[in-house]
């Protein structure tokens, strides 16, 4: 097992140190002065463009510079924002609340529903249950989640008024306590359903794919001569072999689910990680996007050491490299 | 082999809806061009108007028909998921198949670059490339040949590991063939029939991002395409939902065409199915 550990972590860092060479070089391709691209185009007191200029090097040789920037990143560094008049670590880290509030409830809902979907779905190939399925995920991935975001919003917010359509809690009076907690609840339901429906999609056609692939396993034909129930080999012997893949994709979803989150919170003004991208992108604040590039590949690569080591336990055969 | 495959094709009912909606879609966004009357830019001063006889998609805050948008933006989308897809498709194929054909260290070195695209968040980086390069359609084209390539590699790469060992091959290298024509000649053609399923989803997928770059705002304001329109309609959800009703069922059914097709296509090369 722990060579194995050991064994991916030593790829995780390989990539993200790959990434971090990836951010610098995009600095450097940018027409232009790359302390442009560090500064970004909001205008900065006098000064602090020579103070950049000095702390990243940018008169020194290139691999002096991808030094100096690697350095500055291990000690927490991810420059400054003047737009937010903030140091981009302790902004990002201060929208990353509401982001993780929005994204991990509905992605737990999402690996539930998915797998509930698939496995409803998989012996049964072909019938209408089946084909109700394939319908429901190709409409999820295929459905613009802005655009179902914005959908929801005139019918559920503006039309039947049944639901609030933007913001995080209601504006118009303080709440405090189970009030306060109940408001934010009614504000996540329409963006929260809007990201979901996409990782539904993809988990439930994983769920199915590998629950059908392991139905015609061996070890099936043999349960089912020794007598054993439907039931039975479905929950002892199908589900744990089918459930690998959908690990899989349920990391994967988790991983990627910032990119979910940028265009869900810009429809729906959440105050997270998304919106702070999309402001960035308009004040052209170069150091914040550089940093939520940053930490959306970090979560990738940990949320894949991570489902690596799930499989590991979850499957002898992947820790002993057969 | 191709008209066989044509005549699956056609028994796949929703393959060949989804064919001849894309069809359909290509030909309006080209016989667009031909009605004057239809100017995505002119402005006039019916505005807002609800959709109706006189405006069958109705009009935007500026007075621009919305029909007339949503048929210009077929032209953006179709483009950008056309060559976006054909850019990964060639880098995918030749990449996958010198892996799958050489192996070795070379095999093992291109599948982690492989590995790590899959790993970067691709919308995120396009949109930070668009931001700090400029909108443009060349840029999103670019961006995700250069991040879907890995799909249709490691796809090519198993195709070319199974056919570079049946006998046709050995045949051809005993005619003295040299390893480069052997590959180009002969494996690559044998091997990239299922790799076609790949590039039509990738199709989709590139016309779902260019419409969410769009949709934040980054894409040239003079071009006409869906997820621009989704942006300004943004502002008058709680008045105008037809702004942003039409552009993006436009999207939706032109991605789905696309998935249901990719679909359809990858069912018809392999049979036995390994979804």
């Amino acid at each position: 097992m722990l060579p194995f550990l050991l064994s991916r972590i030593a790829w995780g860092i390989l990539i993200v140190i790959a990434i971090l060479v990836l951010n610098f070089l995009i600095i450097h391709t940018v027409p232009g002065d790359p302390l442009q691209a560090l500064l970004g185009d909001f205008p900065v007191p006098p000064g602090h463009a020579e103070k950049i200029r000095a702390d990243f090097g940018l008169d020194q040789p290139l691999i002096t510079q991808l030094g100096l920037y690697l350095g500055n990143l291990v000690q927490g560094n991810l420059g400054f924002s003047f737009a937010n008049r903030a140091a981009v670590l302790d902004l990002i880290l201060m929208r990353l609340g509401p982001t993780i509030l929005l994204m991990v409830p509905a992605l737990i809902f999402a690996a539930v529903f998915g797998i509930m979907l698939g496995v409803a779905a998989a012996p049964r190939a072909g019938s209408f249950r089946d084909s109700a399925l394939t319908a429901i995920s190709l409409f999820g991935y295929s459905v613009p989640v802005f655009w179902l975001g914005q959908m929801l919003v005139i019918v559920f917010a503006i039309n039947l008024g049944w639901l609030p359509a933007q913001g995080m809690r209601s504006m118009r009076e303080q709440l405090v306590g189970f009030d306060a907690v109940l408001s934010t609840l009614r504000h996540l339901i329409l963006p929260g359903f809007s990201v979901m429906i996409f990782y539904i999609a993809i988990v439930a056609r994983v769920a199915r794919a590998s629950v059908i692939e392991a139905l015609h396993q061996d070890y099936v034909f043999t349960a089912k001569a020794k007598g054993l129930s439907q039931r039975y080999i479905l929950w002892n012997h199908v589900l744990p072999n089918a459930m690998i893949p959908v690990a899989t994709v349920i990391g994967y979803s988790f991983g990627h689910s910032l990119t979910g989150a940028i265009l869900v919170e810009t429809v729906f003004a959440w105050p997270g990680i998304g919106s702070l991208f999309i402001t960035s992108i308009t004040n052209r604040d170069y150091p914040v996007l550089q940093g939520i590039f940053l930490l959306a590949a970090v979560s990738v690569v940990v949320i894949n050491i991570c489902t690596d080591i799930l499989y590991a336990t979850l499957d002898p055969r992947v820790r002993k490299g057969m | 082999m191709t008209s066989s495959f044509l005549a699956k094709m056609a028994r796949h009912r929703s393959g060949t809806v989804a064919g001849l909606f894309i069809l359909a879609l290509i030909v309006l966004g080209i016989l667009v061009n031909f009605v004057p009357q239809l100017d995505p830019h002119a402005l006039s001063n019916d505005v807002m108007e609800p959709p109706s006889a006189a405006f069958v998609l109705g009009t935007d805050e500026l007075g621009r028909s919305v029909l007339a948008g949503v048929l210009y933006g077929i032209q953006i989308s179709v483009t950008v998921g056309f060559f976006a897809a054909l850019a990964a498709t060639v880098l995918g194929v030749l990449i996958g198949a010198i892996a799958g054909f050489y192996g070795g260290w070379l095999d093992a070195a291109v599948m982690r670059i492989a590995e790590f695209f899959q790993v970067i968040p691709s919308f995120i980086l396009a949109a930070m490339i668009v931001a700090f390069a400029g909108p443009g359609l060349t840029q999103i084209i670019v961006v995700v040949g250069l991040l879907a390539w890995p799909q249709v590699a490691r796809v090519m790469r198993g195709e070319v590991l199974r056919v570079k060992q049946l006998e046709f091959v050995d045949a051809v290298r005993c005619l003295g063939l040299p390893e480069g024509r052997v590959l180009i000649g002969e494996v690559i053609p044998n091997a990239v029939a299922p790799v076609l399923a790949v590039s039509t989803l990738i199709v989709g997928q590139a016309i779902l991002l260019e419409a969410s770059l769009s949709f934040l705002g980054l894409s040239s304001v003079e071009l006409v395409s869906w997820g621009r329109m989704l942006n300004s309609g943004q502002r008058f959800l709680f008045n105008a939902w037809w702004l942003s009703f039409f552009p993006g069922t436009a999207i939706f059914l032109t991605v789905l065409a696309f998935n249901v097709f990719g679909d359809a296509v990858g069912t018809v090369l392999n049979p036995k199915g390994r979804r």
